[in-house]
């Protein structure tokens, strides 16, 4: 195997995983802000068990976050070195700012706000999750900002044979950034919403601290049904903007190959890539593909065949990615209405209260496939357009990489392990009891 | 000049991070000598808990700015670095991983398991940046393209290896004297007692690398061309000295200030040297990567140094609150969920 396969191989698999953690780092920080400053606005003591309760998962799942992180900032010097130097000049500012401005405070706060219980005032202690919760989503929106460079290179020119920065400011705020920020942390929202819910569900079943789970419950389903209806309609504005910058990329997610107008979609099909078609086709919608992408039943929307053979990107998996990852999106509205519907009478559902429990792993599904969706889908390029991801890799042997692929999967399928070892056992055993945790200074 | 500054602030960014992170690993690395039994070891993780992850953003910054300010520097040093930097990787991960799993259950073979990877996770990157700065110190076999042409054997020759101890020892002390500062009773006494006996080791260390970088490499140009500048190596070997009467008084926080004075120093005596290369080749000085073929363009240095000089300064102050707001002794409460339970 070539170095290319394998690094690309280890990138995969070391984000998707980074990207597994990460979700419930941005979303479940935000919703513990939020239990603890309603035990410093009510004083009921139930938000803050509550708060400790989901702050013990939320530091379990932190851990990897961090340390899988590392490895993804490291990777682009050691695998992707070409692509560093070529770019470095715009992209690793993006990184290096993302360390500066918000990895320092989440990574310091966090710290503050596990050890600290005792040695600050309520208030100061509320406040120190919500810099965690910020300083999260600040340093997510960094690298996001920076993915979407690579989407959709702009504020640059080539000179001195690499990409130079011409204009920052267009880098930072272009519509690909915007929409990727706010599509990833709704995504991550609704993961975050969905485990709370699901554990809060077991309890509920189990009756154990029915009323403190209830009022979980009830927090995480207004959260992610927000989203959930965010994800949809925004999603589709985001489609839209992938319509017009990467053509090829939408193709694929539709497995679009003859250019035409009034392009249908199929809900399902088969793409064979080989004979350049699809080989099974179900339920056709005519007219669309154009309709969506282009808002217009007439718009002409190219097909894959007139893209060289060389500049599209796998069609198969982007195409059921992406189907896997809007379809996942419409049953979270609905299981998230009917939830919120729900939100009062949970005790006497039982049914819709296991299904809450067994939907814990689909928004992970669904935010896996949409990083399959944006990354593989803009292949063979790892800058849209600029270069192509052949030319990125670093010039080293195969043999370190694939020792280092082979470690790393090894590592981290033990902490996975390890993880969700420990993430079970104390979702089950529940928040301690009351008397047990008692502020010692604050009274 | 841009880049010079951003040479300098490079500089001090490592520096920064071996003087933090610097006395988590040793500390890590003398527990199974230090801590007897398990109260002891709750002190131990509980005197580097609350700070571990504060410190390691160090590295992530230091390799960050190398990467915004200096692409081509980082892309030649981190691919040519490969395996090292991976093995200093995997090793700061499972130690991330055990200091915050190793307490969340109860099991003893559970927290045997993570104690072995801190230890394990701790010496290794100690050593290893070590290793990887005596390497850039010296030079290592990059061609005209940047292409690494050795192997992560060439990385393990005798100046090397002589990095390596060095930084250990270094860490050690570090570690020991902030054990001290966070524990009392007998373990404060063990803490102060491994701090008053790898001194010695540390200070002939110090002397014998101080000497062969002389033969070995040429940092010490810097320093015959612009005397002045022999100031850094005096007070690395100054505060070396004060270290020792501090740990003689038993004034812990003045022995670790004074040793982190020592960890500082003794990096920017390399950085220094280096100037204005960031990463010498070893087979030609023309394809070694300086500052002048591998920086940012000026637009780019000047964004970074206004984030730098807004954000750093920041940071000093809340991290400088957050090790005030801990200041006291460690508690029993070691890892992660710190008071929750
Ligand atoms: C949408 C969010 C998101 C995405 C796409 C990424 N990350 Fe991440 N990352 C986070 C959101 C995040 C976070 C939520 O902010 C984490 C998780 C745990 C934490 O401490 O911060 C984090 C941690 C984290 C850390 C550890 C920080 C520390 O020690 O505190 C590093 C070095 C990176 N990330 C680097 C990367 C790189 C190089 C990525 C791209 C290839 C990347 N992350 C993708
Ligand atoms: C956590 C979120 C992310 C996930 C899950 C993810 C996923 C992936 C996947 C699956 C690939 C492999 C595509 C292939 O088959 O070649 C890939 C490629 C790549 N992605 Fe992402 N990505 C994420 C975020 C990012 C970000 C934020 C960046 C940049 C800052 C980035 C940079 C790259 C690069 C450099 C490649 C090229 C290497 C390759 O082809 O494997 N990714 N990513
Ligand atoms: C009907 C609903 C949805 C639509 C129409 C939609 C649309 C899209 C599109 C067009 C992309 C590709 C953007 C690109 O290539 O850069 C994308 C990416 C992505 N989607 Fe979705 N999506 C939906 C629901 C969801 C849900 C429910 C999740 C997760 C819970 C999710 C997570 C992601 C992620 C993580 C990415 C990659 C990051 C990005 O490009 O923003 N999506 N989505």
């Amino acid at each position: 195997m070539n170095v290319l396969l394998l690094s690309r191989l280890q990138f995969a698999a070391a984000t998707l995983f980074h990207f597994l953690f990460v979700p419930l780092t941005l979303g479940l920080s935000i919703l513990i802000a939020i239990m603890e400053t309603k035990y410093v606005t009510t004083g009921d003591e139930d938000y803050k068990r509550m708060a400790r309760f989901w702050g013990k998962l939320f530091l379990i799942n932190f851990a990897i976050g961090i340390v899988t992180g590392i490895t993804l900032e490291f990777q682009f010097g050691t695998n992707w070195s070409r692509y560093s130097k070529y770019v470095g000049d715009v992209f690793g500012s993006l990184l290096a700012i993302e360390a500066s401005v918000a990895f320092f405070l989440e990574s310091t706060f966090v710290a503050v706000w596990a050890f600290g219980w005792n040695r600050l005032s309520r208030k100061a202690h509320a406040a120190t999750i919500w810099i965690v919760a910020i300083a999260s989503n600040v340093s997510a929106t960094w690298i996001l900002i920076a993915n979407a460079w690579m989407q959709n290179p702009v504020g640059y020119v080539i000179r001195n044979g690499r990409a130079e920065l011409t204009d920052f400011f267009a880098v930072v705020t272009q519509k690909f950034a915007v929409l990727e920020v706010v599509h990833t942390a709704s995504a991550c929202y609704i993961i975050s919403g969905f485990l709370v819910m699901g554990i809060s569900a077991f309890h509920i079943l189990r009756k154990q601290n029915t009323e403190l789970f209830v009022k979980s419950f009830r927090i995480a389903v207004v959260f992610a049904l927000i989203f959930s209806i965010v994800e949809v309609i925004q999603g589709h504005v985001h489609g839209t903007e992938v319509a017009e910058k990467q053509p090829t990329k939408l193709a694929a997610m539709e497995a679009h190959w003859e250019t035409s107008a009034a392009a249908p979609i199929h809900l399902l099909a088969v793409p064979d890539e080989k004979n350049e078609r699809n080989s099974l086709e179900f339920a056709r919608i005519p007219g669309a593909l154009s309709i969506i992408a282009f808002h217009s039943p007439d718009a002409i929307v190219k097909g894959l065949k007139d893209f060289p053979k060389d500049e599209r990107p796998p069609v198969a998996l982007t195409f059921i990615s992406f189907r896997l990852m809007v379809g996942l999106g419409f049953l979270f509205v609905l299981l998230t209405v009917v939830g919120w519907l729900k939100r009062s009478k949970l005790d006497s559902s039982p049914v819709f209260l296991r299904i809450a429990l067994y939907s814990i792993p689909l928004p992970f599904i669904a935010g896996q496939a949409g990083w399959v969706v944006a990354e593989v889908g803009r292949q063979p390029w790892i800058v849209y357009g600029l270069m192509r991801t052949g030319d990125a890799v670093s010039p080293i042997a195969s043999s370190q990489v694939m020792v280092s692929l082979i470690a790393l999967t090894v590592l981290y399928t033990l902490l996975g392990v390890a993880n969700i070892y420990l993430l079970f056992t104390h979702a089950r055993k529940g928040p301690v009891d009351a008397t047990a945790d008692t502020h010692k200074r604050e009274e | 000049m841009l880049e010079t500054i951003w040479f300098v602030l490079w500089g001090i960014l490592w520096a920064v991070y071996f003087m933090l992170d610097g006395f988590d690993l040793g500390l890590g690395t003398l527990m199974p000598a230090l801590a007897k039994n398990e109260s002891d070891k709750q002190v131990v993780y509980g005197a580097i808990g609350p700070f571990w992850d504060g410190n390691e953003v160090w590295l992530l910054t230091a390799g960050g700015v190398t990467f915004a300010a200096f692409p081509g520097t980082y892309a030649v040093m981190f691919s040519a670095l490969y395996s090292a930097l991976m093995l200093i990787l995997f090793a700061l991960i499972v130690r991330g991983v055990a200091l915050e799993f190793r307490n969340n259950a109860d099991s003893v073979a559970w927290k045997k398991v993570w104690d072995v990877c801190m230890v394990f996770g701790s010496v290794l990157p100690a050593i290893l940046f070590g290793v990887a700065f005596a390497n850039i110190f010296q030079g290592i076999p990059i061609d005209a393209e940047g292409i690494y042409r050795g192997t992560l054997l060439t990385l393990l020759n005798a100046y090397g290896l002589l990095g390596g101890v060095f930084f250990l020892a270094l860490f050690l002390e570090h570690g020991a004297i902030w054990l001290a500062v966070k524990s009392d009773g007998d373990l404060q006494k063990r803490a102060g007692s491994a701090a008053r006996t790898i001194w010695p080791v540390l200070l002939v260390g110090a002397v014998v690398f101080l000497v062969v970088t002389w033969f070995r490499t040429g940092l010490y140009d810097n320093y015959l061309k612009n005397p002045v500048l022999f100031v850094i190596p005096a007070v690395a070997v100054a505060s070396l000295l004060t270290t020792r009467v501090f740990i003689a008084k038993a004034a812990w926080w003045r022995a670790w200030f004074a040793s982190s004075l020592v960890i500082v120093s003794a990096t920017l005596f390399g950085v220094v040297g280096l100037f204005p290369v960031l990463l010498p080749s070893s087979l030609d000085s023309a394809y070694s990567m300086t500052i002048h073929n591998s920086a940012s363009s000026p637009l780019t240095l000047k964004i970074m140094l206004g984030v730098a000089l807004t954000f750093i300064p920041v940071v000093i102050l809340y991290q400088g609150w957050v090790y005030n707001l801990f200041k006291g002794k460690a508690t029993g409460k070691g890892t992660a969920f710190g008071d929750l339970y």
